[in-house]
């Protein structure tokens, strides 16, 4: 009897009941489970703070082989950077992680190294997030490996520290939600602008409390990277995480990778790996389906990433004070009603963990191969990693980039945020593939529009936010 | 490292009710800038607290500038309040700035479990319940109150009197002023056979 139970339990498991489950070391008096971390990054901004508050309490770190250092946020992206940052203390921070890792033996991706660049890009490169994995990193988009049927999520600097020294995590199962794609994407529409119609509909916080699986045939003909862009906003959803089933696309880009198992070891895990899907006959606590076939080219007017509307609407009314719509348009310098489409910009950037990967740039090349950016426009490209800026360069993309009018830049969160060093300049209308339009995120009272990398290509060309479909 | 117990709190409540307050408005990315947990709270919400965030200037329109919120320690927040990036900053900066809770419709998770780590109590109510609040503090939120009971998840504020629910494992800790590691060691024995187990089952994620 208990035997039937638990097979029908089996055939009606999520995959992130699967996940979960596969890590469950105890489930605590307190209403928390102590979940186990096979996997840790960590990065300059505080990487060091944390493994020097342990040092401070006499604790060390669990399985220092497991822990890994990425110099990302921080670092400048000019050719030939080193150490010195334009952001004024910038220095400390790269300069202390190196010493901490060094001295703690964790593995760090540093400032020359090949491997260098954004957390969420280099993972994957190189194999070391893999399916049926825990992965855990103080930054908010750890989501985005999710795309690999890998459990990871972002969490703070005292849960970082907690999960250094006990290789676990104290955890409240988050209820699930699948959100399935079906349909065909219409020319110039890609995952971006799938994730960002999601939270324009459902709201900034309508993930709330849910791990997400993201399912269905158009998910399923993205590619990996695309997937990664999918799940990299599910944090701006407000969810726990995103995670995608992994699939031959997910197995084959692992398949020789630094970090990916190898000869029989590759056997034992890609057959592992295969079975982690939910069951046809699981449940989830909540269910959305979404048609793709009407959705268009989308693009961010606000200061929220659920401010969004596709390429042919309008600046929303402003509704009641409550709302904070009225803050988000006087902020942005729009009027109810406005076009989004036309509306003249300052600025355009490629880069972030979001869309700065080689498909990004080799879509955004697409549209300025031949083509140059509006006169007067600050443009700049910040290719995800070191590796995607090789592979760029090796297909010629830099020389697209450059001619167009672009800087061409080394890697780093860059001009995602901005932290004291080099910003966007002060009421700067700027185009940005990243994934945060907040009040002076790019720079003091900076006004970003997120979209997708086609768009801001298209958009850098004409100086307009343009529909990428007319350039493509 | 043990914390400051949160049993019952009385205090100067001030509104900010917009909604998706993210963590960059709580502390701006540039006002993280020293390899520090502290020294944060000058850079608390300084995009909007300062006309200049070079010199200070305070901006009067800015309602922690405003001397009858002086002694704030609870915030009245909106939907999603704390969302965006996971920087603990945040929390580091409102508590030496001397916020011991936050009443919102809701959090973002990884600021949420920031808080609960930091001895911040977050409390979620309805929009209702909270404007309730807002009013009935009104023009003298000096005098006017509101008193957080997590002993007994009541907030009540004059005739007002609200119950709050809150994931036991946050409220332990928070009432014991408890160090979640720590806690966590008292299974290093179960942890560590987890850990050998898994080497076995999974032996390709240990090389």
């Amino acid at each position: 009897m208990i035997l039937t139970e638990a097979i029908a339990r089996l055939m009606t498991a999520t995959l992130f009941d699967k996940l979960w489950d596969e890590h469950l070391v105890e489930s605590q008096t307190d209403g928390t489970d102590l979940i186990f971390i096979d996997r840790i990054f960590l990065h300059e901004r505080t990487g060091s703070i944390a493994l020097e508050s342990l040092k401070a309490e006499g604790r060390s770190v669990f399985c220092p082989e497991q822990v890994f250092c990425c110099m990302d946020h921080i670092v400048d992206t000019f050719p030939g950077r080193g150490d010195e940052t334009t952001m004024p203390s910038g220095r400390d921070f790269i300069v202390s992680l190196r010493h901490a890792a060094h001295n703690t033996g964790l593995t760090l991706f540093d400032l020359g190294d090949p491997r260098q660049g954004i957390v969420h890009v280099v993972s994957p490169e190189q194999g070391i997030v893999q399916p049926g994995a825990t992965l855990v990193c103080p930054d908010s988009h750890t989501c985005t490996q999710g795309a690999f049927g890998a459990l990871a999520w972002g969490i703070g600097s005292s849960e970082a520290e907690h999960a250094l020294v006990t290789k676990t995590l104290r955890v409240r199962r988050p209820q699930t939600l699948r959100v399935t794609f079906n349909g065909n994407l219409s020319s110039g529409v890609g995952a971006k602008d799938l994730i960002l119609h999601l939270i324009a509909n459902h709201g900034a916080a309508g993930g709330s409390g849910y791990a997400i699986e993201f399912a269905g045939d158009t998910v399923r003909n993205l590619d990996m990277e695309a997937r990664m862009t999918l799940c990299n906003m599910a944090v701006e959803f407000s969810a726990f995480t995103g995670l995608i089933a992994p699939d031959e696309k997910a197995i084959n880009y692992l398949k020789g990778r630094p970090y990916s198992p190898s000869g029989d070891a590759w056997e034992k895990a890609s057959t592992w790996w295969q079975s982690l899907h939910s069951d046809d006959g699981a449940t989830f606590d909540r269910e959305l389906m979404i048609d793709v076939s009407a959705i268009e080219p989308t693009v961010t007017w606000g200061t929220s990433p659920e401010h969004c509307v596709p390429i042919s609407g309008v600046v929303p009314s402003d509704g009641d004070l409550a709302s904070g719509l009225e803050r988000a348009r006087r902020y942005m310098d729009l009027q109810p009603g406005q076009k989004l489409d036309g509306l003249p910009i300052e600025a355009a950037f490629i880069g972030s963990c979001t869309n700065a990967r080689l498909s990004d740039l080799r879509l955004a090349a697409r549209v300025l191969r031949d083509r140059s950016v509006a006169d007067g426009l600050k443009a700049i490209c910040v290719p995800g990693s070191m590796a995607v800026r090789a592979a760029a360069e090796a297909e010629g993309l830099d020389e697209v980039f450059r001619k167009a009018g672009f800087e061409w830049r080394e890697s780093g969160c860059s001009l995602c945020f901005f932290a004291g060093g080099e910003h966007f300049g002060y009421q700067q209308r700027v185009i940005s593939t990243t994934n945060r339009n907040f009040e002076s995120r790019q720079g003091p009272s900076t006004r970003t529009h997120i979209a997708s990398p086609a768009m801001v290509a298209a958009s850098a060309v004409t100086g307009r936010i343009t529909d990428p479909r007319k350039l493509l | 490292m043990s914390l400051e117990p949160f049993v019952v709190w009385r205090g100067v409540a001030a509104p900010m009710l917009r909604p998706n307050i993210d963590t960059d408005a709580i502390i701006p990315s540039r006002e993280m800038k020293r390899v520090s947990k502290t020294g944060l709270g000058e850079g608390l919400f300084a995009g909007e607290r300062y006309l200049d965030s070079k010199t200070r200037q305070p901006n009067p329109g800015f309602i922690l500038n405003n001397p009858s919120y002086s002694d704030c320690s609870i915030l009245l927040g909106g939907p999603n309040f704390g969302c965006g990036s996971s920087r603990e900053h945040a929390v580091w900066a409102l508590r030496e700035y001397g916020i011991r809770a936050i009443v919102a419709q809701g959090f973002g998770s990884i600021f949420a479990n920031n808080c609960v780590r930091n001895g911040l109590l977050p409390v979620i109510l309805s929009k209702q319940q909270i404007e309730a609040l807002v009013d009935w503090t009104g023009e003298s939120p000096g005098q006017r109150k509101i008193v957080i009971n997590l002993e007994q998840q009541k907030i009540t504020a004059g005739l007002l009197n609200y119950r709050f629910e809150i994931e036991s494992g946050a409220r332990h800790m928070l009432l014991n002023g408890l160090d979640a590691i720590a806690l966590t060691l008292q299974s290093k024995e179960v942890i560590k056979a987890f850990e050998s187990n898994r080497r076995q089952q999974r032996p390709w994620l240990y090389g």
